[in-house]
């Protein structure tokens, strides 16, 4: 932990925590709840979760949204699981301010770690009233009942069923978090590939996005964003957009701009015409992105110890070091970010694809200077957002429009594909420095580890306003001050710490205040250049060491989860030990527990070269991952296989380019990604652990997956890549030189 | 301005300009969300439809432009009630994560069958080559056109 966080950044960077800290204070300790498990400890009444009908249907609340992960889905499984209750009889609702608990952020792969335990636990509790008062309604102990489906069965044939009881179950009350839930031998729904619900109307164009949402008397929003940051709205010729055909207003708000048009492709005509005529003082030079690195470097830092353990040198020991650098990243979303807003009667109604509605409620508040009663936002699904991208900025645009549209709106508003590209929060730009020791014996006696990197989330904050136009208005907010997110879990820092078991070790966190380019959560946060950096250089000290790859991670790791996915993997893709790649083709390892107290995922890669073009490419991977108890096994797989081909694009292909100017990424063409050609052919391995606690795995593959791939160039070439991506140009400088 | 054309088999007229592109007709006009925006510049897929047979773009194809052409879209190849082999096989494969992509996968694979009604996995790749997923869902989605292109049945 790092101790020069104070508590409350920590709880202000979790947005939704806060709750529970700013509520302790009035308490006095006789009063202090006990903490309840997950999510269920902020949100603590039964009801909040759980409510069952005289139909014997119950309505589950998450506050946990659908990212297209499948994570409502496996929600489902394990409240039913709980409820005994067929899936078909429960109804779910998903981030609404209105009606859910309020969970945070649906971030850093919790869903199933903080929002699985509370319905787990809360299921269990529900259960258990039902079954107490069945017990007292048949006259039986409520020891001999069984449910199935929602009908509560004694031995002597007597039976009530949960609709019966619903009206006389009082759920109003607070979690005791004592219910004991199922032991998973017992499990029918949980652990089985159950379909998530969300696919058939994705496959049919039925209304599955706020994209679709089509609602009566809607108008078409678009905005006109500056040319570079902070630039400031000179001049703007409004009665000659005003003039064009189908533009109902032009919204200003100091540097602000906007338009509502009736239809779609009116309001994107008009917004061109206006971007093009706006005037706009210069905004703020961006670093040059030939140096980006040294300038990093340059800014001053916070410097932390995050690990550290003392022991003696040998003699002889061998010193390697090498730097790793890794560039912006974009969330690049298919779909670009939208929401719909309606103004009626001083209340907002914002639908939104936005990880947190709560702490996105926070910040509209303060934008719109509105009491939080009456700002209420809706989750409905977007395009896959893997992090902080647009989406919670565009609530606020669509918001701003409708307040200036005819009625109130609503407004409908996509930005455009240079909207996201070129003002989405990119994930930061980080250095990685190590430095290790290998000792006559070939073992690693020493190991020194330094990152540098802004911080990784700039979510909606309550400490300031994070949502984009907040900062244009006529009177601007400020953001909140960039916090470093504390260990275990860390952000640049995430996954600094190796699993491995070196006798001697510092790890340093190098946290940079200044933000030349906006950044903010992008899936696995710094964990993904961390773990290609660590299990780089790993490869590095094992080459070194004459050792094989594998062997040489396992004979630094005692854990014996992680030995296992290792060892699966290596038997999964026929590892041979002392195999050596050449002629373009290679192989490597990476491996990884997510955070360090997550998913475990080891990955290896083949790789191919072509040392003529550069090109690289990457045929086949396999992966193995443990997570602990598996919920929903096909969507684990699903989520591990994403996240392998989706490194396998970062790590080959994407870098944000920008010059003094601004940001020059602004389409796919300036921006590519993986095509469906290149992409790798992955196996997955699972190892289902049922006495674990499930474990988040949404990003654990995509670290092992780049160091995989990187440690597979090297045993293909003879050469290091320690720059992402491995672009062609750079793999021929590298190959060349 | 009126501008007729015709759509999954029936007529249409819709009070928009010809150079408006179809995605926005489709979508705001027709209320069909299958074809969806992904970037309005025919780089990433996510607005296919079949014009003719032929996918094409749907964000920079006019309307004026389609004559007595037929379009075709993800909601004329089948409903819930009644899937296409190759809707059953996305579903059967749980081949999407986000799904905002799938669309322009399904249209353009649906292109691809009738072209070569058993194709290979490599030309099930190059024919979705110019459709972007982000979600890391490739070796699903190449698996389902492999599935429904065995199927029985209208593909």
């Amino acid at each position: 932990m790092n101790a020069n966080i104070s508590r409350r950044e920590f709880a202000a960077g979790l947005g939704g925590i806060v709750v529970a800290f700013t509520l302790a204070p009035k308490l006095s300790l006789s009063q202090q709840p006990a903490a309840l498990p997950g999510s269920l400890n902020a949100n603590r009444m039964l009801d909040a979760w759980i409510r069952i009908a005289a139909d014997g249907s119950a309505t589950v609340c998450t506050g946990k949204v659908e990212l297209g992960q499948g994570a409502v889905t496996a929600l489902a499984q394990i409240a039913a699981e709980e409820l005994d209750l067929p899936l078909a009889r429960l109804h779910m609702i998903s981030g609404d301010t209105e009606q859910t608990p309020n969970e945070g952020f649906t971030s850093g792969s919790q869903s199933m770690e903080n929002g699985g335990v509370a319905l787990r636990l809360a299921g269990a509790e529900v259960r258990a009233i039902l079954v107490d008062l069945a017990a007292k309604r048949l006259g039986v102990e409520a020891a001999g009942l069984k449910v199935v489906d929602g009908v509560i069965r004694a031995a002597d044939g007597g039976q009530v069923t949960y609709g019966e009881l619903a009206r006389d179950a009082d759920l109003h009350r607070e979690a005791t978090g004592k219910a004991k839930p199922k032991s998973p031998s017992a499990h029918t729904i949980v652990g089985k590939s159950i379909a998530r619900f969300d696919i058939p109307a994705k496959v049919t164009g039925g209304a599955a996005y706020v994209q679709d949402l089509r609602l009566p008397g809607m108008l078409h929003g678009r905005v006109v964003r500056p040319p570079s940051y902070g630039a400031k709205l000179e001049a703007i010729d409004e009665a000659k957009i005003k003039a064009m055909p189908g533009v109902v207003a032009v919204v200003r708000d100091g540097n602000f701009l906007g338009l509502i048009a009736e239809r779609e492709e009116q309001a994107i005509r008009a917004s061109e015409s206006l971007r093009q005529t706006a005037k706009w003082a210069a905004g703020r030079p961006l670093p040059d992105q030939a140096s980006l690195y040294d300038h990093l470097l340059s800014l001053s830092d916070d410097p932390h110890v995050i690990s550290e353990k003392q022991a003696a040198l040998p003699d002889g020991a061998k010193v390697i070091e090498a730097t790793y650098h890794k560039p912006y990243m974009c969330h690049a979303s298919i779909g670009p970010s939208c929401a719909v807003a309606q103004f009626t009667e001083g209340k907002m109604t914002v639908w939104t694809h936005s990880q947190g509605v709560f702490p996105l409620r926070g910040n509209l508040v303060k934008a719109l200077k509105l009491p939080a009663e009456k700002v209420h936002c809706i989750h409905t699904e977007g395009s896959g957002c893997y992090g902080h991208n647009g989406a919670d900025d565009v609530a606020l645009d669509a918001a701003l429009l409708a307040r200036g549209a005819p009625g109130g709106g609503p407004v409908r508003l996509q930005w455009m594909r240079g909207d996201e590209f070129g003002w989405e929060p990119f994930g930061p730009a980080m250095v990685m420095k190590a430095k290790a020791a290998l000792g006559p014996d070939g073992r690693i006696v020493d190991w020194n580890y330094d990152v540098w990197s802004n911080t990784h989330s700039t979510r909606p904050d309550p400490r300031g306003n994070n949502l984009l136009a907040s900062w244009y208005l006529a009177e601007p907010q400020q953001p909140a001050p960039p916090a470093a997110l504390p260990q275990p879990a860390g952000g640049g820092d995430r996954n600094a710490v190796p699993l491995y078991d070196f006798p001697r070790q510092r790890v340093v966190n190098h946290f940079i205040k200044e933000m030349p380019l906006r950044v903010s959560a992008l899936r696995t946060l710094g964990a993904y250049a961390n773990v290609f950096a660590i299990e780089s250089f790993l490869d590095e000290l094992a080459l070194a060491a004459n050792a094989d790859p594998v062997e040489f991670r396992l004979a630094h790791l005692k854990d014996p989860r992680a030995r296992a996915v290792i060892e699966a993997v290596a038997r999964k893709a026929n590892w041979r030990p002392g195999e050596k790649g050449g002629y373009g083709k290679g192989r490597g390892i990476g491996f990884a527990k997510y955070k360090t107290l997550a998913t475990y995922v080891a990955v290896i890669a083949d790789v191919e070269v072509d040392s003529a073009t550069g090109k690289v490419s990457v045929p086949r991977a396999w992966a193995a991952a443990d997570s602990g108890l598996i919920i929903n096994p096909d969507g684990l797989a699903n989520q591990i296989e994403g996240g392998v081909i989706q490194s396998t694009s970062w790590t080959l292909h994407e870098e944000v380019k920008f010059d003094r100017n601004g940001i020059k990424s602004r389409d796919w063409l300036s921006y590519p990604i993986l095509t469906m050609p290149e992409a790798p052919k992955v196996e997955v391995e699972l190892i289902n652990r049922p006495d674990e606690r499930p474990l988040g795995a949404g990003e654990a593959s995509q670290g092992p997956a780049a160091a995989a791939i990187a440690n597979a160039f090297a045993d293909a070439t003879g050469k290091r890549m320690r720059e992402l991506p491995l672009t062609a140009e750079k793999v021929k400088a590298v190959i060349q030189g | 301005m009126a501008v007729s054309f015709k759509v999954n088999g029936a007529m249409h007229s819709v009070p928009a300009e010809p150079d408006t592109p179809l995605l926005y007709v489709l979508r705001n006009d027709l209320a069909l969300n299958g074809a969806k925006f992904g970037c309005g510049l025919a780089q990433c897929g996510a607005c296919t439809v079949l014009v003719d047979g032929k996918p094409v773009r749907s964000c920079v194809t006019e309307i004026g432009s389609l004559g007595q052409s037929e379009v075709t879209t993800i909601e004329g190849l089948g409903t819930g009630a009644e899937l296409h082999p190759l809707q059953q096989a996305f579903i059967d494969d749980q081949a999407a994560q986000c799904g905002y992509c799938i669309n322009g996968m399904i249209m353009s694979a649906k292109a691809l069958l009738d072209r070569i009604s058993h194709p290979t996995e490599t030309q099930v790749r190059e024919g979705l080559s110019g459709n972007l997923c982000r979600c890391g869902t490739h070796g699903r989605i190449i698996r389902a056109v492999l599935k429904a292109s065995q199927a029985n049945g209208r593909i």
